[in-house]
């Protein structure tokens, strides 16, 4: 029972899930060992706003794929703060291909604004790019987690997110387009974004509510203690979804995504 | 003394009545070449006579134009209960526009001697904004496709996301994904013309997804929008940018096709991939 632990707005969620408070690469080094970083989409770039490569959770060997916003202001400048390229779908979309080849589950860990509105990556199809992410995912014959660990931004997302299951922490967000954006679009008023926060249904319990996500993640102090909760989870989900076949993962996947 | 003669004064004429003695829209211009075009000469086809930019058309009035025959499916499927704030009223408004309950007109039509699973989106309709119902009649035209052994021709015109239906609206991206991915799985044609215009979650999902994928001349078709890239770069954009011709140059667009060219271009390509003569 909770009773000192204050409800917080929707607008406070908003902050917190924009504070950075864990990076990628922590999430991955808590999550899985002997991470082995594979870089590039094999045709033009390698994007550093998504990190991707393979480890083991708790000995079996998973392809993990995760948005990065960088720590340093340089590092952010590079990873558009966690807004991936077309180049860096395309380096999900073949590491998630490989994964399916071996019979790797993912996992993919989730923060980004969205996908990095600029001309090249225009030029470049980012559009494309994420109808292709959403396909290719939504055909994987392994199981796929997603986890939002800060913001979930629109398309840019949902890319990383046609998941069999998708969680999120207790402190992150996961909504159609960032609150100023809507107070922008609704009000013509961006300032009006704690409104709109309220509004959008952005928050874990509201998402839980709405069966949009399956998991809400409990924020701990110690960041060992939430690794070692979310890698119990992990294991324990991977292990009923592996009891399944590719065709039943497909199946599975599809039905869920069609109850919306 | 009276420096100003008041009698000879021009008398001032309210500038409104003198608007209504003229008609309104009689001339009107082409937003890519701003060539003026007399109304009377723009035809149902509402192409633009110097550039062939076709002007945004209504669902009916688009499949009137281009399938010899349309039964309509699901014209009933509605969204039940709008709770979001003046929601209710905005669906209202947007029926009573266009003679639609959602976004998309769907239905088996026949264009010249193809039978196909048509979609057309109308951006009259709240700008073809992709409702959770938008999503349900573009899966249902699917599954009929899928059962009946047909291509889906799909028209997207799109401004993206349904902004009142939140995370739902998200989400359906994937769930039309779903239904893209099992008609293709049925080794069945999938192809989309991309209409001005298309652009945000309907871009980034299955405008994009199909086998063959063509566009209007001049429509718009982009996955963030114009003034969203100018803030974050702060500079201008070519006026050309996000522009179909940009698109194919780019490698995105199979080909640009004007629309007095699309039934016989849509009827060739339903035979090239396998489909009834």
């Amino acid at each position: 029972m909770n009773i000192f632990k204050r409800e917080l707005t929707a607008a406070q969620t908003v902050k917190l899930a924009r504070e950075d408070r864990y990076t990628a690469r922590q999430l991955i080094d808590g999550l899985v060992t002997d991470f082995f970083e594979l870089h590039g989409d094999r045709q033009s770039y390698d994007d550093p706003a998504i990190i991707g490569g393979i480890g083991f959770l708790d000995g079996t060997p998973v392809t993990v794929i995760a948005i990065d916003k960088g720590v340093e202001f340089a590092e952010k400048v590079q990873k558009h703060n966690g807004s991936p390229l077309p180049s860096g779908y395309r380096k999900a979309q073949r590491l998630m291909a490989q994964a399916a080849k071996f019979n790797r589950p993912i996992i993919t860990l989730i923060n980004t604004p969205g996908a990095y509105p600029g001309k090249e990556a225009e030029e470049m199809g980012q559009g494309q790019a994420i109808a292709e992410s959403i396909l290719q995912s939504m055909q994987l014959t392994v199981p796929v987690i997603a986890i939002v660990y800060g913001e979930g931004g629109s398309g840019g997302a949902l890319a990383l997110a046609t998941a069999n299951e998708v969680w999120m922490f207790e402190h992150a967000t996961y909504s159609v387009l960032s609150p100023e954006g809507f107070a922008a679009i609704l009000w013509k008023d961006a300032s009006r974004s704690d409104e709109a926060a309220e509004l959008l249904g952005l928050t874990p319990k509201d998402l839980l509510a709405n069966e949009v996500i399956e998991k809400v993640i409990p924020d701990q102090k110690r960041f060992d203690r939430l690794a070692s909760a979310l890698r119990a989870e992990l294991t324990a989900t991977l292990t009923k979804y592996q009891a399944l076949d590719g065709e039943a993962l497909v199946a599975h996947r599809m039905a869920r995504f069609s109850k919306f | 003394m009276k420096l100003f003669n008041k009698e000879h004064a021009i008398p001032q004429v309210d500038s409104k009545t003198i608007n209504d003695k003229i008609p309104d829209g009689l001339w009107i211009e082409c937003p890519i070449c701003h060539n003026a075009i007399y109304r009377s000469s723009l035809t149902a086809l509402k192409v633009c006579p110097e550039c062939n930019y076709g002007f945004r058309l209504k669902a009916h009035d688009r499949v009137k134009l281009l399938a010899s025959s349309f039964t309509e499916i699901d014209h009933d499927l509605a969204l039940a209960n709008p709770t979001f704030p003046g929601y209710a009223q905005k669906l209202e408004k947007a029926k009573a526009l266009t003679d639609l309950h959602e976004s998309v007109l769907t239905g088996i039509a026949t264009i010249k001697d193809a039978k196909v699973a048509l979609g057309v989106m109308d951006s009259s309709f709240i700008m073809g904004s992709l409702g959770s119902m938008t999503g349900e009649k573009i899966v249902r035209l699917f599954e009929v496709a899928l059962k009946e052994k047909l291509p889906v021709i799909l028209f997207t015109a799109s401004g993206g996301a349904r902004m009142q239906e939140g995370i739902k609206s998200l989400m359906q991206m994937a769930k039309v994904s779903a239904a893209v991915a099992k008609h293709a799985q049925a080794g069945l044609f999938y192809m989309t013309v991309l209409t001005d215009p298309t652009t945000g979650g309907v871009m980034a999902s299955f405008a994009m997804q199909a086998d063959v994928i063509i566009a209007e001349p001049h429509a718009l078709i982009g996955f963030a929008g114009r003034r969203v890239i100018e803030q974050t770069l702060h500079e201008k954009l070519p006026a050309d940018f996000q522009r179909a011709e940009m698109l194919q140059t780019c490698g995105f667009l199979d080909a640009i096709v004007a629309r007095q060219d699309l039934p016989n271009v849509i009827n060739m390509l339903v035979k090239q991939h396998g489909g009834q003569a």
